[in-house]
């Protein structure tokens, strides 16, 4: 089998803290692997260690315990400018005294490419982010979304075996966002180029990725496919940061072979496919609004709940719903469908198999 | 109430531009005391000054003095400010206010320890002693407005320059550099103004080989009350309002 093109083996980093104080470790003992032509995106909320797990690939940042190979070679202690790592930034960080071309050529002549070979390589990079006529231009002179493209092939135009990518489309708009999402897929998928992609947009994570591995509190949570990631999530931080999930407090009255029996506050009884939940712990059961159906009050296996509200979304209709033990649910039903009048008594009802029931980490604290 | 607060600033302007105006007509005076009304307009102290051997080698060794400190605080004072941008270390804002003391204390306190530091040296007497000591009093003007320059200027390009594979030196020189050129030459030309009326300085430590032009204004004072006294004073004054607009020029909001 392939080496991994990339190791993060146990790495750790904490910053110092404030006198008196200790900081929790900004990343503790990660442990993570990156295939050749792979696009992996660094998911989580401010403060999970995505930003700091790529700043110690790049070399801006050096981390305290572990070790950081590239193509099997320790990088962990080299200087950035020696670790041959493309790097996008959030900011771009165009040089604003340079043409586009300069710019992008200044990794070929930091590498002493000869002159001629220079001109036709950033001829190419610039062909492969669909700006060729724009070379001689200032990046002042450029909109957000060509910056970034001219950020794009100035990181790509020396070969890296890794570029990175920091939370690179966050200063644009939804639209403009979208379409390079795409195009940053097709150049990864086009190029087979690696690529670390971090962001704290779930759904961004989700179009883009081959995989996603979830970071919260500077802790891996979860490594898997978009699709794994989404419809069956490690834990209840990752079923609650990626997607939209409904929470509903639950005991645990049973674990076995992975499907556990849970109470809910009213009473009702039902069972969910386990994730980490333990015996005995509080619990949490967690289902998807899409997954959630509207039934009649007195159907089998229904819970009972009031609408308390129906909101049209455009693609969607969006229910809450009070349910008998007082929490609050979310229900998608499609654009045409009928819905009842807020006030009026329904039936809630999922598949076991859509449910999932998790530790609650929030109770458990 | 707005009126009397104009008419306090330009009592004030005036209070500061008229000695310095009040110069200037009398070196194009024709008569020889410095008197007003003038007698008549010319040239002759002019043609005196740029005629004689007593003011003329005066201006030369300014200009050359001043160049040359003003390159050497340069030289010192640009990798002064980038480390004190760059790093935060102890001893930081200590090591700051030692590299802005020569703005401070009294330029005849400095004088005084320059010759004492550099007599026993040899220094004294000497060009290069002289443009050492005023690099010295340039390099807080240096260091000064490149950090207000570097203020300006967005740290990540250095990171983005690393991750284009530049090393440290290419980074500083391809990257920073041409950011902070105009701060740079600002702080080169403040250094030269500053070299270009010392004076207390070069009383103790010029020998007759360094005498620059406000040492020989000095001098003239006291010797004869020649009105090319005037002249220079008034080219002194031009040379440094030519400096202070290439200073603004320098600082004007780039583009």
């Amino acid at each position: 089998m392939d080496a991994p093109l990339l190791r993060f083996e146990r790495v750790s980093k904490s910053y110092p803290a404030a006198k008196g104080t200790r900081n929790p470790a900004a990343l503790a003992e990660l442990d993570l692997d990156v295939a050749r032509g792979e696009l992996l995106t660094l998911l989580g909320p401010s403060g999970s260690g995505k930003t700091t797990t790529l700043m110690l690939l790049a070399g801006f940042e050096q981390p305290d315990t572990g070790r950081i190979l590239l193509e099997g070679r320790d990088i962990a202690r080299l200087p950035p400018h020696r670790r041959g790592i493309g790097v996008v930034f959030q900011s771009y960080a165009l040089f604003p005294h340079m043409t586009v071309a300069e710019n992008v050529a200044f990794p070929l002549e930091a590498r002493g490419v000869p002159k001629a070979e220079r001109a036709e390589r950033v001829k190419r990079a610039l062909e492969m982010v669909r700006l060729p006529q724009y070379g001689d231009r200032r990046p002042a002179q450029l909109s957000g979304g060509q910056q970034q493209r001219v950020a794009l092939a100035r990181a790509m135009v020396f070969e890296p075996p890794i570029v990175l990518l920091d939370e690179p489309l966050g200063a644009l708009d939804k639209a403009l966002r979208e379409e390079m999402q795409l195009e940053i897929r097709a150049l990864h998928q086009r190029l087979g180029l690696t690529m670390m992609y971090v962001t704290h947009d779930q759904s961004e994570a989700l179009t883009l990725s081959d995989r996603i591995a979830v970071l919260s509190g500077g802790r891996l949570r979860q490594i898997a496919s978009p699709r794994q990631v989404y419809d069956d999530p490690a834990d209840g931080f990752v079923a609650a940061f990626v997607g939209e999930n409904n929470r509903i407090p639950a005991e645990l009255l049973e674990l076995r072979d992975g499907v556990a029996r849970l109470r809910l506050a009213d009473g009702a009884e039902m069972s969910a496919r386990s994730a980490d939940a333990l015996p005995g712990g509080p619990c949490v059961l967690m289902v998807r609004p899409e997954r959630v159906s509207l039934v009649a009050a007195d159907a089998p296996g229904a819970l009972p709940a009031t609408l308390a509200e129906a909101l049209f979304q455009g693609d969607h209709i969006r229910l809450r719903l009070m349910l008998r033990s007082g929490a609050e649910i979310v229900a998608k039903q499609p654009p045409g469908a009928a819905v009842p009048t807020p006030g009026s008594s329904v039936g809630v009802a999922w598949a076991a198999a859509h449910a999932r029931a998790f530790r609650d980490e929030a109770a458990a604290r | 109430m707005r009126a009397a607060l104009w008419a306090i600033g330009v009592l004030v302007l005036l209070f500061l531009v008229l000695p310095i105006l009040v110069v200037v007509p009398l070196s194009f005076s024709a008569g020889s005391f410095l008197t007003y009304p003038l007698p008549g307009l010319s040239l002759r102290w002019y043609a005196a000054f740029f005629a004689s051997d007593f003011w003329l080698p005066a201006l030369w060794n300014s200009l050359l003095v001043g160049s040359a400190s003003a390159a050497l605080a340069t030289l010192f004072g640009v990798p002064a400010a980038f480390g004190l941008w760059r790093a935060d270390f102890p001893g930081r804002r200590i090591m700051m206010a030692v590299i802005l003391a020569p703005m401070v204390v009294p330029a005849i306190v400095v004088a005084v320890a320059l010759l004492l530091a550099f007599g026993p040296r040899g220094l004294a007497n000497t060009f290069g002693g002289l443009v050492a000591a005023h690099a010295m009093l340039g390099v807080p003007f240096v260091v000064v407005t490149v950090l207000a320059a570097l203020s300006r200027f967005d740290a990540v390009l250095l990171r983005a320059a690393a991750a284009c594979g530049a090393g440290p030196w290419r980074a500083f020189f391809r990257v920073c550099l041409p950011r902070i050129a105009p701060g740079v030459a600002a702080g080169a030309v403040f250094a030269f103004a500053t070299s270009l009326d010392e004076t207390v300085v070069v009383l103790f430590l010029a020998g007759p080989g360094q005498r620059t032009l406000p040492r020989q204004m000095f001098a003239g004072l006291n010797d004869e009350i020649s009105l090319t006294v005037m002249a220079a004073a008034t080219l002194m004054a031009a040379l440094s309002v030519l400096l202070l607009g290439a200073v603004a020029l320098l600082q004007r909001p780039a583009r």
